[in-house]
Order: structure tokens, then C-alpha cells, then sequence
């Protein structure tokens, strides 16, 4: 049987992986940075919260760390509008804010944890120096432990991106017009499967490179930067 | 309509034996061949080490979906009509040997210098300083980690319901297709996913805190 590679109607459709790419980046950094955000604020409640609260950051953590992401998808698409219909509402939030949502809290507690182990390398001699010049806990926080810590799990942070936004290609399940369907689309407009899926795993494969880089020439500045606050203050 | 009750509870507990199977096989295959990636990435041959790290860096900068589809796909492009378990399994190796590949090329890196030369002193040949000397220590090492990944291998499982394998999360669709109870159907399989992870999760982290202790 002579197999025969057709790549040319794969490519008569760019127009939907290059819709498919700009929606991956968008959704990817987008629930970055909300996912990033949780992470320093649950992160914080674990090293310095109440009892209570510790608890219930664990348990949130936890939870997310231990069941698949499919499943946290399918809870916040399908379960989610039941709930809210049950609570009486009659909002129908779209796909993909309900994909970002899932994928935010998602990262949230897997940032969570990588954040909290920065944070819990700053001296505490550092944290003292700063409340003996009178700073505020928020201003301790946001100056002085943070940036230290964001700089010292960078690589950890930036190799979760990566890994976040291969799997962000999950949210397809749900419809979300990202790469992965577009590949699926034009699977079924063209017949052709392997081709699709190649050119678009190929296509995963360069934003990740490509991603790696940046962030390998983010760091030249980004560390300096962050290093600096801590000293300016 | 169905209602959600304890039959349909039961059926989702047959399905997550085969989430366990599909597991362990993976872990099975996927940890022989993980072995010799990372005795590739660790060998003094220039070839050796560029080939393992290409495979690593294919494996580990696309997503499992895509490699999932590609098998799938590819092997019945090739003629093959395989079992979608087959598929998934296969796909899921290749997968798993590239991150457990690289774990364990850590914990190889991990033993210290001087250990080989050590060994070397001693006139042990290659094999023996690496199954005496080396492998016993990094084994040890490898330990925590390892257990953590077979965690993400029974989350990530639950893709390959997406190419059609029965097991869990496939069932808790079909469930929720006969029942329209999303609801109480993804409540319950989160639990039976997080009653499987946790405790896996937890005996990782003990390890690893009386490794830290250790040295």
C-alpha cells in the first residue's frame, strides 16, 4: 500500500490555524496571568493566613494537583451553567470564558506551590529589617518578598507556562475555536487527519521553542529588574 | 431519562480499573523505555545524547492531545486497525518514557563525580559501575519523583477518552449524556481520581521529606 502525503489542502486553510495559533497565545497568557495572580495570593495565605484559611488553600490546591484537568473543564462547562441555572440566573457564559476560568484555577494552584517555595526562601532577617523600617505587610510583601522569589522560581514558573499552554489544547473539548480545532476542522473538511494534525503539532512544537527563547531573554532583563526593586527598597 | 444513582456509580467504578490498567501499562513500557533515554542522555557519546535529547524535547514541547491524534491517526493511515486502548497505550509510552526519561537523567546526574571514580579505580567495567555504583543510588533519588509522575500519567489517562478508550472519564460522559446530571456525575469521578492521586501524592512527598533529611 503506498501511502501518499497530501499537506497541500492542510495549507489551503491557514487562515483557520493562524485564527487557531492568535486564540492559543491569547487564552494561554490571559489565563496565565489570572492563574499567576492566585498563585501569589494563595501562596501567601499558606505562609502567613489564619488556620482556616491555610486549610482551605490546601485543599484547593490539592484538589486541582490530584484530578485531571478534563474533569476541573467539564465541571466549570457543564456543571457550572447547571449550578448557576439552579441558583436561578439565566446566563449562558460562552466557552471560553468558562475555559479560562477552568484554566486559571487550574494554574492557580500549581503556581501556588512553586510561588510558595520562593517565598519561603527569603531570610527572615530580610522581612524583619523591612517592619523595623515601619513598611506595611503589604508593602513587605509586594517589595520585598516577592520579587526575590518570583526571580528564584523563574525557570520552574516558565516551564509550567510552557507545559500550561500545550495543555490549554484540552479546552477543544469544549469547543473553543483554539489550535486544536482548527485542526479538527480541517480534518473534516479535508479528509486529511495525520496531515492536519501534524502541521498543527509542529505548530505546538515552535511556540513552545519559541517560548523557551523569549523567556530565556526575558530573564537577561526581567532577574536584574527584579533583583533591583528589592534592593531600591 | 436515567436518574444518578448507585448502578450508575458502579459503572463508573468498572471503568476506573481500566484507567488503572491503561496506568500501570503505561508506566510499565513507558518506564523501559524511559530507562534507556535516560541512559542515552547520560552516555559519553555525543550521538547518543543529541538523539535522546531531541526525542525529550519532541515529546515534551507537544501536547499529549496531538500525540494522542497522531497515532491514532497515523497507525491506521499505515494500515494498522488497532484497539483505540492500543493506540492510547502506545501513545501514552512515548509520552511517559520522555518525561520519566528525563526525571531519571536528573537522578543519574544527581550521584556524585566522584562515585565513578570511584568505580573507576576499581576497574569496574561501564555495566558494573552502573548497575553497583550508580543505579543504587539514583534509584533512591528517583523514588519520590517517579511516584509523582504516575500520578500525572492516571490524571493525563483520562485524554485518550477523548480518541474513545472506556475508561472513567469516557464513562462519566456517557453518563452524563444518559443522565444530564453533570453535576453529581463529574463530583463523583473527581473523587474516585482524587481518591486514587492523593494518597500516591502523599507517600511522593514523605519520601521526598526524608530524603531531604537524609542528606
Amino acid at each position: 500500500m503506498d501511502i501518499v502525503f497530501q499537506f497541500g489542502p492542510v495549507f489551503k486553510r491557514m487562515d483557520l490555524i493562524i485564527d487557531g495559533v492568535t486564540m492559543t497565545i491569547q487564552v494561554a497568557l490571559l489565563s496565565t496571568f489570572l492563574g499567576f495572580l492566585i498563585g501569589i495570593i494563595c501562596a501567601r495565605i499558606r505562609i502567613e493566613g489564619s488556620k482556616k484559611a491555610k486549610f482551605v488553600v490546601a485543599c484547593y490546591v490539592e484538589f486541582i494537583r490530584n484530578t485531571p484537568f478534563l474533569v476541573q473543564l467539564f465541571m466549570f462547562a457543564f456543571g457550572l451553567p447547571q449550578f448557576v441555572a439552579l441558583l436561578g440566573f439565566n446566563i449562558r457564559p460562552s466557552p471560553y470564558y468558562l475555559a479560562i476560568i477552568a484554566l486559571s484555577i487550574n494554574l492557580g494552584a500549581y503556581s501556588t506551590e512553586i510561588i510558595r517555595a520562593g517565598l519561603e526562601a527569603i531570610p527572615k532577617s530580610q522581612i524583619e529589617a523591612a517592619q523595623g523600617l515601619a513598611l506595611t505587610p503589604f508593602q513587605i510583601f509586594s517589595r520585598i518578598s516577592l520579587p526575590p522569589a518570583i526571580a528564584k522560581v523563574y525557570p520552574a514558573l516558565s516551564s509550567q507556562f510552557i507545559l500550561h499552554m500545550l495543555g490549554t489544547s484540552v479546552i477543544s473539548t469544549i469547543s473553543v475555536q483554539e489550535l486544536t480545532l482548527s485542526a479538527g476542522r480541517i480534518q473534516s473538511e479535508t479528509f486529511r487527519a495525520f496531515e492536519s494534525y501534524f502541521i498543527v503539532t509542529a505548530i505546538y512544537f515552535a511556540l513552545a521553542i519559541a517560548f523557551r527563547i523569549i523567556f530565556k531573554l526575558a530573564a537577561r532583563f526581567a532577574l536584574p529588574w527584579l533583583h533591583k526593586t528589592t534592593n531600591r527598597s | 431519562m436515567r436518574s444518578f444513582g448507585l448502578n450508575e456509580i458502579w459503572y463508573m467504578l468498572q471503568a476506573t480499573q481500566w484507567t488503572l490498567y491503561l496506568s500501570i501499562l503505561t508506566f510499565v513500557l513507558g518506564g523501559s523505555v524511559g530507562f534507556f533515554i535516560a541512559l542515552a542522555r547520560c552516555s559519553r557519546s555525543r550521538l547518543l545524547r543529541a538523539i535522546s535529547g531531541l526525542y525529550i524535547q519532541i515529546f515534551q514541547s507537544t501536547p499529549l492531545l496531538m500525540q494522542l491524534f497522531l497515532i491514532f491517526f497515523g497507525l491506521s493511515l499505515i494500515g494498522f486497525r488497532l484497539p483505540v486502548l492500543v493506540a492510547g497505550s502506545i501513545a501514552l509510552t512515548f509520552w511517559a518514557s520522555a518525561f520519566l526519561g528525563e526525571i531519571w537523567r536528573g537522578c543519574i546526574e544527581a550521584v556524585p563525580e566522584q562515585q565513578t571514580e570511584a568505580a573507576d579505580s576499581l576497574a569496574l567495567t561501564p555495566w558494573q559501575q552502573l548497575r553497583y555504583v550508580i543505579l543504587p543510588q539514583a534509584s533512591k533519588i528517583a523514588l519520590p519523583p517517579t511516584i509523582g509522575f504516575f500520578v500525572q500519567i492516571i490524571k493525563n489517562t483520562s485524554l485518550t477518552s477523548i480518541i474513545g478508550v472506556t475508561e472513567l472519564m469516557r464513562a462519566s460522559t456517557n453518563m452524563n449524556n444518559a443522565t444530564f446530571e453533570p453535576m453529581k456525575v463529574l463530583a463523583v469521578a473527581s473523587l474516585i481520581y482524587f481518591a486514587t492521586c492523593y494518597p500516591l501524592s502523599l507517600i511522593s512527598r514523605k519520601l521526598e521529606n526524608k530524603l531531604n533529611v537524609d542528606h
